[in-house]
């Protein structure tokens, strides 16, 4: 190697390697943080670890300059200037958490609910809401609802789990991969890994996404899609495999709820509901007898074509009703084709591709396995074709339907937790029923009567007050928006300000940017945070804020208290909440303080945890009130959910010393994590690894581990009855009755099978006035509104154009360098415009969370963030347009919540080129000053 | 190419300044008494200055004499030497000239090493296949014509010069037309760039970053099609047409300064356009060419 | 030595995978975060908050579009860093001999202390590869990771480039392009791994495998055979094939 210069080859990346967890987004990936003297050198992937196996973003290998950022909080602050202006004075933490524990006493004490605490980007959910439950307020949610909670609860409704973190495509065994509406997503790492050993396989995939960058780009097909209409794609996908009778027949019977027998008596209370047994089993007919059995009996075989009449009534099975709805002319790829943008061939092409992969290619494992039914099976059925999606189709207020359309086409293929198709991540398979259902009760002085978020089962779930009106701030679990599993964020300011339901007093905020990119129209909330009543007082009496750097919403608050960053800190990566498993494996994660803050900040979950003793919260103080954990670590550690289940899994201690899953809390526990790379990780058993719902051996090790507390295994449900249930109340039936205004939308959408229904938005915007959609894309190395602080990532992405698509590229006359008007029902902005030719005719779009608010994250007064950069968030609205009835529609989907961010169309118009942006919002001042002008960043100098 | 004011210094003064040298050495050029002490000045004030901020165009200036080490490749390397050559040479030649004892060899010697220090110079250029307007023995050809024509103009040749500034706008528009004939043909574009010109018309959709870089402020400057025309016509009024039309009429110190000026300027211009013409093949990466 | 080497024992090189580039950045930023910490000065970011960042990087993303004549257009993500070009024209024009090719694997090297900053090696790259440090003022490229693929203070399986061992779809390959029997050589081989730019005559090591074909529909293929053709339609096809698997 000598070439005769003074090179040194064998540098060592750092004197000490600390392993922890990433958190530059929510993918949460192992990182081994290489550090010099005690400072951070270097950052590289945790080869050991089963989330990225060595592999990093480019996000996560900036972490050491988003450590470094300008932009970090110093100390607490108190807003001295009006809100919005940035002026603070910094203040201690002694005073800072006295002013917030009395004011928050005084709530308690009288109306609980008056506190409303949401989380934004929080990986602590099982935590900040144990404390939300133990103070007592029924507001309390994360940002699930604004995100993709349409994906989530299509898919726990229907079977048990959804994409992202509950399930992934058996990357090594599929032969199809189809991608809908997804940029990046949250487990990016993951899926880029499973797209390259899917181009090493030489498998092909299909991207359905009307714009063709990142991983629609490398797809084999682009179908660009016209957005919002991928439900009927799908569905006339469904219709031409019916058709064909290419659907996996076998397991529709026994692991699905196809044969499963649903009243058809125009004249009965239950219509459309499925006939139980006494102990409310669902019933089959048994093929092998012809006689109607409970779903799970021994040894019968579930017949398909079903059908009884018993006491009067006629009972079909479910199979009947798919068969009868999607086998309709409606669905043919020559109808369909057209509204979506995809020539009728095509469909047709795709479906056959999607059969031959799944009965063509299919294969056997030879793994034997016992279902619930207590049938020995040899081998375990193999059907190559897998889906993922995300939010390009959960984020449009038709997308709860969508996404159930899609999981009904993957389980018509019989490709759901089988070798080659989607299989779930512990502690999914979960079935809805398995969840809690939501709690909103609340009184003076008490913790709530239960867990604020669930799923409901029909109208008597719903979380409304004595008076039916609703009992959240947001509206959440409501008739607007029955299944919000995860709240409403997006509702939670606007509907505060304009005190419906009811007026709050203190609005907590922890890690959520909602003065900017997370709200839905930026301009507004802003106007909102800021308003003052006749006496001159804020609207919004109080804000309290946790953020970790200078943001936008910072400059709202009245009381910020600073974060750490997140090498400065414990988290916990919990299987109460959001862990790190693999399909094959149980896993759950930590971070750790790798190096101290040299700020006076605080770990914010350590700060609830003292505010909790603060406050005597239940949970958080002894019997004789004296705080019960001295900090987080020392609550991961000793906190129990359940007799022996706790925030961590392993390392506890079983009755002969350490176990893993359940066990008594272990003093020693995090030291373990830290000495076996900041994460506990244990394979599933080979016998358990697939059909999970069903699988005897997953069932009890899942039991075993903790996971449940028995076993339950369950049938996908094609078709939702609790949908049914609110469409039964919304045609008069039942005791709790849904508003005149809402009955006929109710009807409408709470379809019990998967349907289609242009988005909202098209019946409030003229579609010939704004005949354009546009649409915002995650840009892999930028995590929303953070990534601008970042030295080396802000060179990446420092200002987003509008992409506009050939047809009106040319059309419009532009050219490069040209700007644009673009206008909604909501507003209009002028922004900078470049040309695409991979994008679908009609759409327009930009990267997200690039536009900067200027003053913000430490940026130079001039920075293109904020000078050109631009959020298409001013165009959209949590509410839709005024209709005259005097009524506030929410841009929600109308079955969960779901914000409809990609409901949205525009209008476009060239005008001259100009400076900057607009709108041009006045700056806010910077509590932490500006950047210094040049970085040399190397600690080994 | 960016047509960075410490090179288009560099080019210009070195080589008038060189050119001027190059006639004093062969004795051209008054080279005695006063007005040779003048001309000496002169001709080491503007090769020296034009040299000295080449130096300026350096990262680390302080070590530019590590740049005499590669004089078997590098063409920058030989300059180096070509110059300090000259100086040197001249340097002595002046000391021995204005003392009267002029050796002609020696001044034979000097103006040779002045002559290849221009034409090293041009070869810097002129060796770059990445500058396909560049990559031409008409760019050092040019550059000689150049400095010889400004060497004629200063040491007071007046119909030499006349004749000079003639051929050399005839060989410049030459130039012109035979570097805007390179870049046409010139085999790569984005589609070579990336190998995908096979696939369909290849075009930049997004650089790898949102602003400028050392590559496009160095590199990927382009300058508008429309304003090449004039600034070429520009260029060659005040570098040969003014000068000739000045030095036509009849003599005067004040006009032959003025022809002198005109030159100077049109030279400018003309180095200007020299720099900011040259496409760099890297713009294919750029989106910033054809 | 300027001079570049008759023969170089081994072709160390990457072999990018533009069927598989997702276009992410990873491999950039790992890029700088190893070469800031490590060969020669940290690879400076000047106004790094400011209106005007430029920050020297050893590797960057490019994106392209393709409009074929009578398909969707396509965009391909395009890495690229340095070369290392058997004739590589950056080392033979510098002046001081700090560019140099080594003849053992081929790197091509920068060494900063008797870099002047000339900036002549840039312009005779055709690739862009070097990048002069907007803060140090000396030239950068990509090292190939020199001080990691021979690391003994690394774990074997981490001697290798940074943005290799980054890159989260495994669109990047490090390897001996002279051996081959090598890993690196065998994909070329297979994929019709090109050059860039070979009418510049520099005769790069780094090679590119082309995108698979893109949109190749077969519209024409038959369609799935409707079954609902019995006197009892679609009903009927199922209680039969019913019948027959139970
Ligand atoms: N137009 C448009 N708008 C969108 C979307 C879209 O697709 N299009 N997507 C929406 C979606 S899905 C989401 S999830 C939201 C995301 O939007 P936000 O949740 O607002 O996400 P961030 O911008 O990440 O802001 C979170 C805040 O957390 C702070 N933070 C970062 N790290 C820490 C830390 O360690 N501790 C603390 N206390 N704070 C920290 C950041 O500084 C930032 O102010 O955006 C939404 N907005
Ligand atoms: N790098 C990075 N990673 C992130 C984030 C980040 O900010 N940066 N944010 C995280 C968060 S909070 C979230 S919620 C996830 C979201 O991850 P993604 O679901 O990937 O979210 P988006 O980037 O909003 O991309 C939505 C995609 O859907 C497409 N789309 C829009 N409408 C339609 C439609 O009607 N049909 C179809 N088929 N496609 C459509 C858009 O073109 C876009 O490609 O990403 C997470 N991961
Ligand atoms: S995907 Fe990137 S940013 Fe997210 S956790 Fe993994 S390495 Fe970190
Ligand atoms: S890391 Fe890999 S996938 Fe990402 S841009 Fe680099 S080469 Fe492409
Ligand atoms: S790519 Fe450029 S810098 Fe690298 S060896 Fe080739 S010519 Fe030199
Ligand atoms: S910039 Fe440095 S490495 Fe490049 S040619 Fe000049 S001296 Fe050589
Ligand atoms: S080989 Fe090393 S220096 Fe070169 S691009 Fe990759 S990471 Fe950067
Ligand atoms: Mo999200």
């Amino acid at each position: 190697m000598k070439d005769g210069h003074d090179i040194d080859y064998d540098p060592a990346p750092g004197d000490r390697v600390a392993k922890t967890t990433c958190y530059m987004c929510a993918c949460r990936c192992g990182i081994d943080v290489h550090l010099k003297d005690g400072e951070v050198a270097y950052i590289e992937g945790n080869r050991d670890h089963p989330v990225n196996r060595g592999v990093l973003c480019a996000k996560g290998s900036a972490g050491i300059m988003q450590h470094l950022s300008p932009a970090r909080l110093r100390a607490p602050l108190r807003r001295t200037g009006p809100r919005g202006s940035g002026q603070f004075e910094e203040i201690s933490w002694e005073e800072a958490l006295s002013e917030v524990t009395e004011r928050l006493a005084a709530i308690r004490k009288f109306g609980p609910e008056k506190l409303a605490f949401f989380t934004g980007r929080d990986q602590s959910q099982s935590f900040t809401g144990f404390w939300a439950q133990a103070f007592g307020t029924p507001n309390y949610a994360a940002h699930g609802g604004f995100c993709s909670v349409n994906m989530a609860a299509a898919g726990i409704t229907t079977m048990g789990g959804a994409f992202w973190e509950f399930g992934q495509p058996d990357w090594e065994r599929t032969e199809l991969f189809m991608l809908f509406g997804v940029a990046e997503d949250h487990d990016s790492n993951p899926i880029k890994m499973g797209l390259g050993r899917l181009k090493e396989r030489g498998v092909k995939v299909i991207g359905v996404n009307p714009i063709r960058t990142g991983y629609n780009a490398i797809a084999d097909e682009w179908v660009g899609i016209t957005p919002g209409t991928d439900g009927l794609f799908i569905l006339s996908l469904v219709h031409c495999l019916l058709r064909a009778g290419k659907i996996d027949l076998d397991y529709l019977a026994r692991f699905t709820d196809a044969p499963v027998l649903v009243n058809e008596d125009a004249a009965s209370d239950d219509l459309g509901l499925l006939l139980r047994t006494e102990d409310d089993r669902h019933m089959v007919i048994d093929r092998r007898t012809g006689k109607p059995a409970p779903f799970d009996a021994e040894g019968i075989l579930p017949d398909l074509g079903g059908k009884l009449r018993r006491r009067g009534t006629t009972h079909r099975s479910v199979f009947q009703m798919i068969a009868g709805r999607y086998l309709a002319k409606e669905y043919a790829p020559e109808i369909v084709g057209p509204q979506v943008g995809i020539e009728p061939e095509r469909i047709h092409a795709i479906a056959a591709e999607l059969a031959h992969a799944a009965f063509d290619k299919s294969f056997e494992i030879a793994q034997p396995w016992t279902d619930f039914r207590g049938e020995r099976h040899e081998t375990m059925r193999g059907r190559p074709v897998s889906f993922h999606a995300m939010r390009g189709i959960s984020a449009h207020s038709n997308g709860f339907q969508t996404c159930r359309a899609l999981h009904l086409l993957q389980i018509l293929l019989g490709s759901v937790e089988v070798p080659g198709g989607f299989r779930f991540k512990p502690p999914y398979p979960k079935p809805a029923r398995a969840h809690p259902k939501p709690h909103a009760k609340c009184e003076p002085g008490e913790p709530l009567d239960g867990p604020h978020l669930g799923f409901v089962h029909g109208p008597d779930d719903l979380c409304l007050r004595e008076d039916g009106s609703p009992a959240r701030i947001d509206k959440a679990f409501t008739w607007e928006n029955p299944l919000s599993a995860h709240g409403l964020m997006h509702m939670l300011i606007s509907n505060a300000h304009a005190g419906d339901p009811y007026e709050i007093d203190t609005l907590f905020l922890y890690m959520a940017n909602m003065a900017w990119n997370s709200s839905m129209n930026t301009s507004g909330v802003m106007a909102m945070l800021t308003d003052t009543n006749e006496h001159g007082d804020y609207v919004i009496p109080n804000i309290i804020y946790s953020d970790a750097y200078s943001s936008e919403m910072v400059a709202f608050a009245d009381i910020v208290l600073p974060d750490t960053t997140y090498l400065e800190r414990y988290d916990c990566i919990s299987l109460l909440d959001r862990p790190i498993c693999e399909a094959d494996a149980v896993a759950d994660a930590i971070r750790w303080p790798v190096v101290e803050p040299d700020r006076d900040v605080r770990a914010f979950q350590s700060v609830l945890v003292d505010l909790g003793a603060r406050l005597g919260l239940p949970g958080f103080v002894e019997e004789d009130g004296s705080p019960r954990y001295a900090d987080y670590a020392d609550y991961m550690m000793n906190h129990e959910r359940r007799p022996g289940v706790g925030p961590l899994a392993g390392w506890r201690l079983g009755p002969n010393g350490i176990s893993h899953g359940r066990g008594l809390p272990n003093g020693a526990q995090l030291d373990e994590y830290i000495r076996h790379g900041g994460f506990w990780h244990a394979p599933i058993p080979e016998e358990a690894r697939f059909y999970k719902p069903w699988n005897r051996a997953y069932q009890d090790w899942a039991v075993e581990t903790g996971l449940f507390d028995a076993p339950c295994p369950y049938l996908f449900s094609l078709w939702s009855e609790p949908l049914r249930r609110f469409q039964l109340a919304a045609e008069g039936i039942g005791t709790r009755q849904p508003p005149d205004h809402l009955r006929a939308r109710i009807r409408a959408t709470h379809d019990p099978l998967p349907i289609w229904y242009p988005p909202m938005e098209d019946g409030h915007a003229d579609p010939v006035e704004f005949p354009l959609h546009a649409l915002t894309q995650r840009p892999m190395a930028m995590y929303h509104s953070w990534g601008g602080q970042n030295a080396w990532l802000r060179q990446i992405h420092g200002m987003n154009p509008l992409y506009v698509p050939t047809k009106w590229w040319v059309g419009c006359g532009f050219a490069e360098g040209d700007w644009a008007r673009l206008r909604s029902v909501h507003g209009e902005i002028t922004v900078p415009v470049a040309h695409m030719a991979a994008l679908n005719e009609d759409t327009v779009w930009t990267w997200n969370a690039i536009g900067k608010r200027r003053g913000a994250w430490a940026l130079g007064d001039d920075a293109p963030e904020g000078k050109e950069g631009f959020l298409l968030n001013h165009l959209i609205h949590e509410l839709l347009p005024p209709r005259g009835d005097g009524l506030r529609w929410t841009n929600s989907d109308p079955i969960t919540g779901q914000a409809a961010w990609f409901d949205l169309r525009v209008a476009i118009e060239k005008v001259p080129a100009s400076e900057a942006s607009h709108p041009r919002l006045r700056p806010q001042e910077s509590p932490v000053g500006c950047g210094p002008a040049d970085v040399t960043q190397k600690v080994g100098r | 190419m960016h047509p960075a004011a410490s090179l288009i210094a560099f080019t210009t003064l070195s080589g008038l300044g060189l050119g001027l040298l190059a006639f004093l050495g062969v004795g051209l050029a008054p080279d005695e008494g006063r007005t040779g002490l003048v001309f000496f000045a002169l001709a080491f004030a503007l090769a020296g200055g034009g040299l000295a901020s080449s130096a300026l165009h350096l990262g680390h200036p302080e070590r530019a004499h590590l740049a005499f080490t590669q004089w078997r490749s590098s063409w920058l390397s030989r300059e180096a030497w070509l110059a300090s050559g000259a100086l040197a040479t001249m340097a002595l030649h002046a000391a021995l000239s204005l003392a009267g004892w002029r050796i002609a060899p020696l001044g034979w010697l000097g103006a040779a090493l002045c002559l290849g220090t221009v034409g090293a110079t041009a070869m810097i250029y002129a060796q770059l296949r990445t500058v396909p307007r560049w990559h031409h023995p008409t760019t050092p050809a040019l550059f000689l014509a150049y400095a010889i024509t400004g060497g004629t103009l200063l040491s007071g040749h007046v119909i030499a010069a006349i004749v000079l500034l003639a051929l050399t706008g005839i060989g410049q528009v030459i130039v012109w037309r035979l570097g805007d004939g390179r870049v046409a043909a010139s085999r790569s574009d984005a589609g070579t760039a990336t190998g995908l010109g096979t696939r369909g018309r290849v075009r930049l959709f997004e650089g790898p970053h949102t602003g400028e870089n050392y590559l496009t402020r160095e590199m990927v400057f382009r300058v508008a099609r429309k304003h090449v025309l004039p600034l070429r016509a520009i260029a060659l009024i005040l570098a040969v047409g003014l000068p000739i039309v000045l030095l036509a009429l009849p003599f005067s110190h004040l006009l032959a300064l003025l022809a002198i000026l005109s030159h100077l300027a049109g030279l400018i211009v003309q180095r200007w356009l020299f720099f900011a013409e040259a496409e760099h093949v890297v713009g294919h990466y750029y989106g910033r060419t054809g | 030595m300027t001079d570049l080497p008759t023969h170089t024992d081994r072709k160390l090189g990457l072999v990018i995978d533009l069927d598989t580039c997702v276009g992410c950045h990873a491999c950039v930023v790992a890029c700088k975060g190893w070469n800031t910490e490590n060969y020669g000065a940290p690879l400076g970011d000047a106004d790094a908050y400011g209106a005007d960042p430029v920050g020297a990087f050893l590797n960057r993303v490019h994106t392209f579009e393709i409009q074929p004549d009578d398909a969707p257009a396509q965009i391909v993500h395009f890495p690229k860093s340095c070369l290392h070009c058997d004739d590589a024209p950056c080392v033979t024009v510098c002046p001081t001999g700090a560019s140099y090719k080594r003849s053992e694997d081929g790197i091509v090297l920068v060494n900063e202390s008797t870099c002047i900053g000339c900036g002549l090696c840039a312009w005779a790259c055709p690739y862009g590869a070097r990048e002069q440090d907007p803060v140090e003022k000396v030239m950068k490229k990509c090292t190939l990771c020199v001080d990691r693929i021979y690391n003994e203070a690394l774990p074997e399986i981490d001697r290798t480039p940074a943005c290799v061992r980054t890159c989260p779809a495994g669109a990047r390959h490090f390897g001996d392009l002279s051996d081959p029997e090598s890993d690196v050589s065998q994909l070329v081989e297979e994929r019709g791994g090109f050059d860039l730019m070979p009418e510049q005559g520099t005769r790069p090591v780094n090679k590119y495998l082309p995108p698979r074909p893109r949109d190749e529909i077969d519209v024409l293929a038959p369609f799935l055979a409707p079954v609902d053709d019995g006197p009892k339609g679609f009903l009927g096809w199922l209680d039969r094939t019913l019948d027959r698997i139970g």
